[in-house]
């Protein structure tokens, strides 16, 4: 089974953002980690090589940095990865861009199944439909179960109040919700791996892509912070009468009742 | 810190993320009740990790010392006594078997002993022989079968766990440090005794124990290296050590400095963050600079070692840096924190309490002053 995951490089969730002088985020003291979905799917995909055989191949859209992710899913057990680094797609941000890239470098890698997170936390980017949509072939999203049989496979996704079964054909492409899975650690071994294993590179021209074609959908013209949050209030006194001070306020001040 | 290659950081990163996600979580209960982190030992054999600094050609994972020594200090950062756990038994207790033992030896236990089946312990201090190891007494005689052992054994650990355990004993009694030889015996062997009778102030969760020899007899084999080369054995074993109790002290000392920051950050007295007040600015300033430069001093000593150059020296100087720094570290953390950092609500006492032992296992740091000043030609 050819099994492609697509994952994407974004900043720790733990991580303050700063905006440089430049206007632009500052990512120079960012740890950069892959995308936490992006885990699921690789879990996912290793899973299903353990049961039918075949090769797991990672495949992102980032910049030389993002080389360390894919040596991470390297590190957890895929076979090989491939990063289209091209300076003409704004990876991080276009969504459209990132998809049509992603889409050209994994046709040509006859993929049975394509996985990837359901959004990547950056920019809440979610490229599995447009994927799919390239590519021309099915595709189910938040994704919390999948079974394969043959040529069909059978996903579930949660939807309010329950969950929902869907059957397609593969190929097709699942974009992966947190329970799907629990994602592994890299072992010491598969890190010591990881760097013998093959990583490409490929530019837009490189797959054929005219950059032309997948650039300029999106202009970003500035970022700027949330404001600052204000500091709470606390309100003293007897439970009873803090109560109807605070009910007071809530309609009164906040005028939220 | 700069200089690492791709795979320590992604090691660092690795068990940083097994650490904060496995480790902590359970850190502040278990050094209440003192349950050992059995079930974490065992995740860290299916990780590789219990085989990280040991070539690949004896079965370890082949990280080398410098990875090693960043996966003691991400486990020591969040629970000292796990992290002294793991650093025993890859540094004292599986060390000696993977350096002197013979191919049977090592057939025999380093495959069980990286997949985590069973820890190993390395007896050397006594009773009566502690910084002065070579005061050894326990006494190994020689019959047709083999070895008896008689004698007692102070403060080893991991003991209750382990699956073998390398002990000296006085083979020639005659000649002093150059008639100590090692052992390797395994638990449940008649007349081996072994308790876990401390109440310690801190690493609680760590299991340290009493070892006792009564007429434990032992097959020939079990001689460990060369006999009556004892001393000189467990003298490289304590530097190879040294870079790990280093490496401890330097996650304890991280984790006081980063409790003491965040805690500055939102403390408020007079209208004001901790952290606006110079005072502390400077105390914060100081634990930083002093977290780094322990940290530079761990990982140079455990690049000379990869690079199979002598690091005795490093090794000494890197344990008496980083456990002093982690004391203080953990002192200064308490101070910023105030009343409340005198609570177990607030993890800095226990920080404060596992440290402690960093200045006094492996050699104290008076010893490790005597070995750097015979390094100087004193
Ligand atoms: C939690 C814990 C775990 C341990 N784990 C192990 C283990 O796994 N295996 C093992 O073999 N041992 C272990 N030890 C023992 C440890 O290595 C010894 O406690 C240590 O070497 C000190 O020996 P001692 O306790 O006998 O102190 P002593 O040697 O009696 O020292 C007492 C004091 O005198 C000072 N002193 C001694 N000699 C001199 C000198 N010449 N000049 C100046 N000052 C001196 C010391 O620095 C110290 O301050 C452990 C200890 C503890 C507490």
């Amino acid at each position: 089974m050819n099994i492609v995951v697509l994952v994407k490089q974004v900043f720790d969730t733990e991580a303050k953002i700063v905006i440089g002088s430049d206007g632009k985020i500052d990512d120079s003291n960012v740890t950069l980690i892959m995308n936490p979905y992006d885990e699921n799917a690789v879990e996912e995909g290793l899973l299903l090589k353990e049961k039918f055989g075949g090769e797991v191949i990672a495949v992102s859209v980032g910049t030389d940095k993002a080389q360390e992710t894919l040596r991470t899913a390297l590190a957890m057990g895929a076979d090989r990865a491939v990063l289209v680094n091209d300076p003409a797609i704004q990876a991080a941000s276009d969504e459209f861009a990132a998809a049509q890239a992603l889409a050209k470098a994994v046709s040509g890698l006859n993929p049975d199944i394509i996985l990837t997170g359901r959004v990547a936390i950056d920019y809440g980017s979610k490229i599995s439909g447009r994927v799919a949509e390239a590519l021309g072939i099915p595709h189910v999203n938040t994704v919390t179960k999948l079974e394969i049989d043959g040529s069909k496979a059978v996903a579930s996704r949660e939807v309010d109040g329950g969950s929902e079964l869907i059957e397609v054909t593969l190929p097709a492409v699942f974009s992966a919700q947190k329970s799907l899975n629990n994602p592994r650690y890299p072992t010491v071994a598969g890190i010591m791996k990881a760097k013998k294993k093959e990583l490409k590179t490929a530019t837009l021209v490189d797959l054929g892509l005219d950059p032309a074609a997948v650039a300029g959908k999106l202009q970003i013209l500035g970022f700027s912070l949330p404001p600052a949050r204000k500091a709470g209030r606390k309100i003293d006194g007897e439970p009873a009468a803090a109560a109807a001070e605070l009910a007071k306020l809530l309609r009164g001040e906040a005028k939220v009742i | 810190m700069f200089g690492l290659t791709d795979e320590q950081q992604a090691l660092r990163k690795m068990v940083r993320s097994f650490a904060e996600e496995t480790i902590a979580p359970g850190a502040a209960e278990r050094d209440l009740t003192g349950e050992f982190p059995l079930d974490i030992v065992r995740q860290m054999g299916k990780l590789g990790l219990l085989g990280l600094p040991f070539s690949e050609d004896e079965g370890g994972t082949g990280g080398g010392t410098v990875s090693y020594a960043l996966a003691v200090e991400e486990i020591s950062r969040v629970c000292a006594s796990t992290g002294i756990t793991y650093a025993a038994d890859l540094s004292l207790g599986i060390s000696p078997i993977y350096l002197f033992g013979n191919q049977e030896q090592k057939k025999k236990y380093l495959p069980s002993l990286f997949r985590g089946e069973y820890l190993a312990s390395f007896g050397l201090t006594e009773p009566e022989a502690g910084s002065d190891a070579g005061g050894t007494r326990t006494r190994a005689r020689r019959t047709d079968k083999g070895w008896v052992l008689n004698g007692s054994k102070c403060f080893i650990t991991n003991a209750s766990y382990a699956g073998v355990i390398t002990a000296t004993a006085v083979t020639d009694p005659g000649k002093g440090t150059k008639g100590i030889s090692a052992f390797l015996v395994e638990p449940g062997t008649p007349g081996l005794q072994i308790n876990a009778p401390y109440k310690k102030l801190g690493l609680n969760a760590s299991n340290t124990t009493e070892i006792v020899f009564e007429d434990v007899e032992i097959p020939a084999e079990n001689l460990l290296g060369e006999e009556n080369k004892g001393f000189s054995q467990f003298l490289q074993i304590l530097d190879g050590g040294r870079i790990s109790i280093g490496a401890m002290a330097v996650g304890v000392a991280q984790a006081s400095l980063d409790a003491a920051l965040k805690y500055a950050k939102e403390r408020k007295q007079f209208g004001k963050t901790l952290s606006s007040f110079q005072a502390i600015q400077f105390k914060l300033a100081d634990m930083a600079t002093q977290v780094e430069l322990s940290r530079l001093m761990v990982l140079q000593a455990a690049k000379l070692k990869d690079a199979h150059l002598p690091f005795g020296r490093e090794a000494a100087m890197a344990k008496l840096h980083a456990s002093e720094t982690a004391t203080r570290a953990a002192l200064e953390a308490i101070q910023i924190h105030g009343g409340y950092g005198y609570m177990k609500d607030y993890p800095v006492e226990r920080y404060l309490r596992d440290a402690k032992l960093l200045e006094i296992g492996e050699g104290t740091s008076e010893i490790q002053r005597l070995v750097i000043a015979r390094y100087l030609g004193c």
